[in-house]
C-alpha cells in the first residue's frame, strides 16, 4: 500500500532542493503538533487554576497518563505494522485482573499467565500474516475472550495490587513528579527502540513497503509476530500500572482503553497506515488526552459526562490542524 | 569492497562476448513458469557471463520481468534448473542470491516511503547493525550517490517520500551498488532510467560501464532500445516466453531489434473482413484528448467503428479510457461523448465483477432499468437477458443463477462482455480485456466485437497483445500519456507500433 508513491508518480521534474527543505519544515511543524496541542490544554489548566501547576498537581493529574501511555504504545505497535489492535482495552482489563489476584497470591502462577497472554499476542501476530487475515477482526474477537477471562478471574470489583507493586507506583521522587518522569523514560526507551535500533528499522519498514522488505529478504512472519508481542508486552505493564495506582480491580477497568490509545496514537502524529510513527508523539497525545479528559473538565466545571466527547473534540481539532499542515505541503 | 573468492576471468574481445570460456555467474536451463493458465516462460536458457553487460529486450509481457525474478531469487521456476558459478543452486531464494552477490533493481520502485534514505540501505544490508550502524549506513549511501550520480543533492536523511520519484529511482540504483558482508557480481536494472532524465540517466549507464569493465556483471532492461544497443555487449531478445534471439551487441541494429521482438512470422490476417466491413463513417461517436497531450492530436471515433489504443502498457491508453467514461456522464474539457457508455475491465477481478452475485445478476447490473418492473427488478427479464447472452456469447454453464465465480477465467470475462454489449449502451470501452484468457474464448469474442461494430456500435480497444489490433479499423499509438501516431488499418504492422512507442526521441 503506497498512497505517496503512486501519487508521486504523476509528477515529473525532480523537486528542488529549496522544496524539499520546505517539506521537511512542514514536518517538522507537524511533529511539534502533538506537544503545542498538550502545551495548549496545560496553559487552559494554568489559566483556570494556577495551583494545578505544581508538584502535587501533576502527580495528581497525570496519575492516570502512565498505563494510558504505556497502552498507547502498545496499540502503536500495531499500527506501525498497519493492524489496529481493538482489545487492548480488554486486554488491560485483564492483566489488572491477573495483577490484583494470581500476581499477588502466587507471583509465579501470576508471572507465567503474563508471559503466557505475551505469547498469545505473538501467536496472533503469526495467525494473522499467515491466514491473511484483517487484525480489526480478529482483535474484536480476542477484545471478548480477554474480558471473559477477566469476568472468570474476577467475577465482582475487589483484588489487591502486590505490595511492591503499590509502592512502586506511589514513588515520590524530588522536584519531578513520578508520571512525567515514567513518560519520559517509556518515551525514551522506546524512541531509542523503534525508531534508532537497525532491527527497529524493519519493524517500521514492514509497515512502509512490505514487499521491498520480504524482497530484501527479511521474513514479515518474523516482523508481525515481534510488533505484536511488543504490544502484548505494552498491554501487560499498563494493565500492570493501572493496578498500581487504582490497588483493586475490576473486570471492566480497562474497556475505554482501546479507542483512547488509538486517539493517542493518531494525536501524537501516526497514521493508520504506512508505518507512520512516533512513541514520542504517542505519550504526548496519551499524556494530553489524560489531562484534558479529567482535570481540565473539572476546572471547567464540566461534568465528567462530558469527557468523552472531549477527547473527541481534541482529536477533530489536532486533525483538522495537521490536515491543514499537510495540505500546505502540496 | 570485498572481492568473492572464486577469480574473476578477465577476457577481452569477442570471446567475452560469447561467454564460451568464461565463468558464468548465473546459468538457467530449461527454466518454465505458468501463472494459473497462462504460461509467462517456456523453457528459457538464459546466462550472464563475468564482466559482460547482457541487454534484455521484448515486448510486454515476453516474460523479461519473470525471468528476471528468477534470477533474483523472488520466483521459483515451475521446471529447470539454475546454476551459480556453475554450482546447482537447488533451494534458490533472495538470501541465497544474495549470498552469491546477485541484486535486482525492480522495475516498481522497492523503498519504503516513510524510511529515511540512510535507514531504506539498512533494510539490504543485514551487516549494518549494532553500535553506529546509522551513520555508516548514511556514509555507505552517500559515497555510492557521489559515485554513480555526481551533484546529485540527497541527503542520507532525507525522508523516501518526500524525493521525487526520479531521486528515489537514484536512491534504489545506488543502494543497489552498496557492499558491505555480501559480495557483489551481478545487478539486474529492470527499466532504470524510466524516472531519470537524460543526464542522471547518462551518468548512470557510465557508471555502468565502468562496473562492468572492472569485471562484474549487469543485466539491462529497457525499452529505450539505444541504450541497450549502445551500452549491453550481448542482446538478449525475449517474445512470448521464449528467448528468441541472443547475440553480440554489434550484430544488432535498430531495425533488427525492432523485427526480432515483433516477430515476422505473417499473422492470419482479419484484415480482409475489416476492410470489406469498413463502413462509410457514421456520425460521431467520441472526440478525445488526451489530458498531457500537446499538439493537436485526438481520438476521434464513429459509429461502427473499432478504434485500438496501442503501446507500451500504462502509457495513458487506460487513464484515457477512463477519462471518456467519465465524460459520458459529466461534461469534461476536451472530450466529446455522444452516447451512452460500457467499459469492460481489465482488471475483472477488482474492477469487473461482484463476487458475491450469481452470473445472471453480473450480466444484468448495467441494464436495471430495463430490467425493472415498478421498484423491484424483474425476475423473469434477468432471466431472459442472462439466457439470451449465454446462448449468444456461449457462456459455458448449466446454470446461470450460480455464483460468477463458478466460471473459469475465460467465461467470467464473457460474462463481462455480456454486461456491456446486452446494455443499451453504444460505446464500449476495453481496457485491456483479454489478459490471460485462452485463445478459444479470445477468438469467439473478437467475432462478436466484429459483429456489433458492423450494427453500429464504437469499440475502444486499449489492448497490450498486438494480434488483437488486427480487428481494428485504426489505431493510436500512445507514448507518455499522450498520442504520437494515428496507423489506419493498411498501414498498421507491428513494427509500426512498436517503432512509434519505442521512439527515443522524447
Amino acid at each position: 500500500m503506497r498512497p505517496e508513491m503512486t501519487a508521486a508518480s504523476v509528477e515529473s521534474g525532480p523537486k528542488s532542493s529549496s522544496e524539499r527543505s520546505a517539506l521537511a519544515r512542514a514536518r517538522l511543524l507537524r511533529g511539534l503538533l502533538p506537544a503545542m496541542s498538550l502545551v495548549l490544554v496545560l496553559l487552559a489548566i494554568a489559566w483556570l487554576n494556577p495551583r494545578a501547576i505544581s508538584y502535587f498537581g501533576f502527580s495528581l493529574m497525570l496519575n492516570l497518563a502512565i498505563p494510558i501511555a504505556l497502552a498507547t504504545i502498545a496499540q502503536m505497535f500495531v499500527i506501525a505494522g498497519n493492524e489496529l489492535d481493538l482489545s487492548i482495552g480488554t486486554f488491560v482489563g485483564f492483566v489488572g485482573c491477573v495483577t490484583a489476584t494470581w500476581l499477588k497470591e502466587a507471583p509465579l502462577v501470576g508471572v507465567l499467565i503474563l508471559l503466557g497472554s505475551i505469547g498469545v499476542y505473538a501467536l496472533l501476530g503469526a495467525l494473522i500474516h499467515l491466514r491473511n487475515l484483517p487484525s480489526i477482526v480478529v482483535t474484536l474477537g480476542m477484545s471478548f475472550v480477554w474480558q471473559g477471562l477477566a469476568i472468570l478471574i474476577l467475577p465482582k470489583p475487589g483484588g489487591k495490587a502486590p505490595d511492591w507493586l503499590l509502592s512502586l507506583m506511589a514513588f515520590k521522587p524530588p522536584f519531578v513528579p513520578f508520571p512525567i518522569i515514567a513518560a519520559l523514560l517509556i518515551a525514551a526507551v522506546v524512541h531509542f527502540g523503534l525508531m534508532r535500533t537497525s532491527y527497529g528499522v524493519i519493524l517500521r519498514g514492514s509497515g512502509g513497503n512490505a514487499a521491498a522488505l520480504s524482497r530484501a529478504g527479511w521474513s514479515l512472519l518474523k516482523t508481525k509476530i515481534v510488533l505484536f508481542a511488543l504490544t502484548g508486552l505494552f498491554g501487560v505493564l499498563s494493565g500492570m500500572a493501572l493496578i498500581g495506582i487504582t490497588t483493586s480491580a475490576d473486570a471492566n477497568i480497562g474497556n475505554g482503553y482501546t479507542l483512547l490509545s488509538i486517539a493517542g496514537v493518531i494525536l501524537g502524529g501516526g497514521e493508520f497506515v504506512g508505518g507512520r510513527v512516533s512513541p514520542i508523539g504517542a505519550v504526548i497525545g496519551a499524556l494530553t488526552l489524560a489531562l484534558a479528559a479529567s482535570p481540565l473538565l473539572t476546572f471547567m466545571h464540566i461534568p465528567p459526562d462530558w469527557q468523552v466527547a472531549a477527547n473527541g473534540a481534541i482529536l477533530i481539532i489536532v486533525l483538522a490542524a495537521r490536515v491543514l499542515i499537510s495540505r500546505k505541503e502540496r | 569492497m570485498p572481492e568473492a573468492g572464486v577469480d574473476i576471468i578477465r577476457l577481452d574481445g569477442a570471446e567475452k562476448h560469447f561467454g564460451a570460456a568464461t565463468v558464468d555467474i548465473i546459468r538457467l536451463d530449461g527454466a518454465e513458469k505458468h501463472f494459473g493458465a497462462v504460461r509467462a516462460l517456456a523453457g528459457v536458457d538464459f546466462h550472464v557471463g563475468a564482466g559482460e553487460c547482457v541487454g534484455l529486450v521484448g515486448h510486454n509481457g515476453a516474460g523479461k520481468s519473470t525471468l528476471m525474478h528468477m534470477v533474483a531469487g523472488t520466483l521459483v521456476p515451475d521446471s529447470g534448473r539454475i546454476a551459480v558459478r556453475g554450482g546447482i543452486e537447488d533451494n534458490y531464494s533472495v538470501p541465497r542470491a544474495q549470498q552469491l552477490g546477485i541484486r535486482c533493481v525492480f522495475q516498481e520502485l522497492s523503498l519504503c516511503p516513510n524510511l529515511s534514505v540512510a535507514e531504506n540501505t539498512r533494510i539490504n544490508h543485514p551487516a549494518l547493525r549494532g553500535f553506529g550502524w546509522r551513520r555508516k549506513a548514511a556514509d555507505l549511501i552517500a559515497a555510492k550517490l557521489d559515485e554513480i550520480f555526481p551533484g546529485h543533492s540527497i541527503s542520507a536523511a532525507d525522508i523516501a517520500s518526500d524525493l521525487s520519484i526520479g531521486r528515489r529511482q537514484m536512491v534504489e540504483v545506488a543502494r543497489a551498488f552498496t557492499v558491505t558482508q555480501d559480495p557483489l557480481e551481478l545487478v539486474i536494472l529492470d527499466e532504470p532510467t524510466s524516472s531519470l532524465d537524460a543526464h542522471t540517466a547518462g551518468q548512470l549507464l557510465a557508471f555502468v560501464r565502468r562496473f562492468v569493465a572492472g569485471g562484474k556483471s549487469c543485466i539491462l532492461i529497457s525499452h529505450v532500445l539505444g541504450e541497450v544497443l549502445g551500452n549491453a555487449d550481448r542482446i538478449v531478445v525475449m517474445r512470448d516466453g521464449k528467448v528468441v534471439a541472443s547475440d553480440a551487441a554489434k550484430a544488432f541494429d535498430r531495425d533488427r531489434l525492432v523485427t526480432t521482438m515483433g516477430g515476422a512470422a505473417a499473422r492470419e490476417k482479419i484484415a480482409a473482413e475489416i476492410a470489406t466491413q469498413k463502413p462509410e463513417t457514421g456520425p460521431l461517436r467520441v472526440r478525445a484528448r488526451p489530458a498531457r497531450q500537446q499538439d493537436g492530436n485526438e481520438l476521434v471515433a464513429h459509429a461502427g467503428e473499432i478504434i485500438g489504443l496501442a503501446g507500451l502498457a500504462g502509457h495513458g491508453q487506460t487513464d484515457l479510457l477512463l477519462a471518456i467514461f467519465a465524460a459520458a456522464a459529466r461534461t469534461k474539457t476536451g472530450i466529446e461523448v455522444t452516447a451512452p457508455v460500457a467499459l469492460v475491465a481489465g482488471d475483472r477481478q477488482s474492477d469487473g465483477i461482484f463476487p458475491q452475485w450469481s452470473i445472471a445478476q453480473n450480466i444484468g447490473i448495467r441494464s436495471l432499468a430495463r430490467l425493472r418492473n415498478g421498484l423491484l427488478i424483474s425476475p423473469r427479464r434477468e432471466a431472459e437477458l442472462a439466457d439470451f447472452w449465454q446462448k449468444k456469447i456461449g457462456i459455458r454453464t448449466p446454470d446461470m443463477n450460480s455464483n460468477i465465480f463458478s466460471l473459469s477465467g475465460g467465461n467470467q470475462q464473457k460474462a463481462l462482455f455480456a454486461r456491456a454489449l446486452g446494455s443499451d449502451a453504444k460505446i464500449v470501452l476495453m481496457d485491456d480485456p483479454m489478459r490471460g484468457v485462452d485463445i478459444g474464448t479470445k477468438l469467439e469474442v473478437y467475432d462478436l466485437v466484429r459483429e456489433e461494430a458492423g450494427r453500429g456500435r464504437t469499440f475502444l480497444w486499449y489492448t497490450t497483445e498486438t494480434e488483437e489490433l488486427d480487428n481494428c479499423h485504426h489505431v493510436y499509438v500512445f507514448k507518455n500519456g499522450r498520442i504520437v501516431a494515428k496507423l489506419g488499418r493498411d498501414e498498421l504492422t507491428e513494427e509500426k507500433i512498436i517503432q512509434s512507442s519505442f521512439g527515443d526521441a522524447a
